[in-house]
């Protein structure tokens, strides 16, 4: 049987547009973009290219993108750049951040906790949205930045990052979102931030891929140093093949939203429906209607998620969980925690993140084999006192 | 072991065979079916579910040899959690059962080994079987000289 690969938040299958869009460049464009001669122009003249494509879908000048090394660098970039360009002229400086951001944002910010910033997370309600009061009440002179991831990989919920805009935009603080999920609108425009990740790695572009925006007017200071690439702000010779990649996976990520990926969300409620009417007790996590079209996330109380997971994959199905057990820290989701859920129903998480080649009776089959394992699990617990919780 | 694997081309699984077949295939749990029924005289419990560990001993102790004839069991937690509690209970009662005071002197090295080992940072949290035996067996001799 062909496994059911529903951990798609967490890497996705490369596009095979983007595929081909790279064997050419490995083949053919292996020059340097910085050398004078003419496989070094022809690398350079493909690298504009593609910022200038990139600049057009997301709507920005070229030279307001840096290419990254993924997600994480990007974040650690907007994260410690702006701190290290802006954070001097302040006395106590203030970086504002929300309870539930990717480790990416959250560990360079305790970093710099420990240089003497002062950093402050704004809580979330039940269904995963930052409380905007607590965020405005946190803003004050000596904020330099606030950054609010634009989508939740964990539970999918969708943050109102227009309204964050026009919060931010009275104050003279900037504004960074890390986007690093598919299906989510890149255009800077709209959104109305100052700063903004993109990881190709999670568009069903290459690993190891990613930009940062960062709007004109505003400098950062580099976290690579080294030769002049990305005008000084992020040195090393660019990996070409991967950006042209990139550069097609927003592409089709763009196109995609524009048909509002009417059947993903319409898998996507199918599987949530079906999910929670097989399991008795399950809970559904994020946002009921505002959420990425392709996460359909839950808690089952009275199960633990690796052994969901582990019963899950040996029966071809791949989904992940925020239990404290699958991670190398092991803490629970920091994400569930702070919506709300207690401890000891978070080690029952569990997360579907599609992908656009899922159909319902994959979801039958994973649902119905779901429903097998959360009995046989509730069987063997010891813990069954969480019904009444 | 994981390295064999490797080197062999398959893809290795999280932890080792033994661990696996009692993950997948638990000995002596207490199923729907045995509540109420199963005969004990001997309970102990230990972890809690906020950790996410909890596990759970019924046992029928010989009164007259002291020896642990029958056991089953509950846990809540991880696939190591679960293998770790099924070898316990395969362990003390193998061999016509251990007599009390060899179960009460089991360690968590002893269901490791049984188990060929597992992950460092699961060793802490998923084997809690040594404890919730020893209460049992507390709770059991308490009960006795009552």
């Amino acid at each position: 049987m062909k496994r059911i690969y529903l951990d798609n938040a967490a890497s996705t299958p490369i596009l095979p547009e983007v595929l081909r869009s790279m064997i050419e460049a490995n083949k053919n464009n292996y020059g340097n973009p910085l050398s004078i001669h003419e496989e070094g122009r022809r690398a350079k003249l493909s690298l504009e290219k593609a910022r200038s494509e990139i600049a057009d879908l997301i709507s920005c000048e070229k030279d307001e993108i840096i290419f990254t090394n993924g997600g994480t660098e990007a974040n650690n970039l907007a994260i410690l750049g702006i701190a290290g360009e802006y954070g001097e002229k302040y006395k106590k400086p203030k970086i504002i951040s929300s309870a539930i951001e990717h480790k990416s944002i959250i560990k360079p910010l305790e970093y710099l906790e420990k240089k003497g910033f002062k950093i402050e997370f704004v809580g979330v309600d039940k269904n995963g949205k930052i409380n905007l009061n607590q965020l405005k009440k946190y803003i004050d002179k000596q904020t330099i930045l606030v950054s609010v991831m634009l989508a939740n990989n964990e539970v999918g919920t969708i943050q109102p990052m227009k309204e964050i805009s026009k919060i931010i935009s009275k104050t003279h603080a900037m504004l960074h979102t890390d986007a690093a999920n598919h299906y989510l609108d890149f255009n800077v425009k709209n959104l109305g931030i100052d700063l903004m990740t993109i990881n190709g790695g999670k568009l069903g572009g290459p690993k190891g891929t990613g930009l940062l925006y960062v709007k004109k007017g505003i400098k950062i200071s580099p976290i690579i140093f080294g030769a002049k690439q990305e005008r000084g702000m992020r040195a090393g010779t660019e990996n070409l093949p991967g950006i042209i990649g990139l550069s097609k996976a927003i592409e089709i990520n763009q196109k995609r939203l524009a048909g509002n990926v009417k059947k993903l969300r319409e898998i996507r409620d199918y599987t949530i429906k079906n999910v929670l009417r097989a399991i008795p007790y399950s809970i559904l996590t994020g946002d009921p209607k505002n959420r990425l079209p392709q996460i359909a996330s839950f808690i089952i109380p009275g199960t633990e998620g690796e052994s969901l997971v582990l019963m899950l994959d040996r029966r071809g199905v791949s989904v992940s969980t925020g239990s404290a057990c699958n991670s190398l820290s092991l803490k629970p989701s920091a994400v569930l925690l702070a919506m709300g859920f207690s401890q000891e129903i978070i080690h029952g998480s569990l997360r579907v993140s599609l992908g656009e080649d899922i159909t319902k009776k994959q979801i039958d089959y994973f649902v119905s084999e779901l429903r097998k394992i959360v009995i046989r699990l509730r069987e063997i617990s010891s813990f069954k006192s969480w019904k009444t919780k | 072991m994981a390295e064999d694997k490797i080197k062999k081309n398959n893809i290795p699984w999280v932890y080792n065979d033994i661990v696996k077949d009692h993950f997948f295939n638990p000995r002596n749990f207490l199923s729907e079916k045995e509540i109420g029924k199963f005969k004990f005289n001997a309970f102990g419990e230990a972890g809690n579910p906020v950790c996410g560990d909890m596990m759970k001993f019924w046992l029928w102790i010989d009164p007259k040899t002291e020896k642990i004839k029958e056991c089953r069991w509950q846990t809540f937690g991880c696939g190591s959690a679960i293998a770790s509690t099924s070898m316990l209970s395969v362990m003390v009662t193998e061999n016509g059962g251990m007599t009390l005071d060899e179960a009460i002197k089991i360690k968590p090295r002893d269901i490791l080994e049984r188990l060929g080992g597992l992950p460092d940072q699961k060793i802490h949290c998923s084997v809690l079987g040594d404890k919730a035996i020893r209460n049992a067996i507390d709770n059991y001799l308490r009960d006795v000289s009552n």
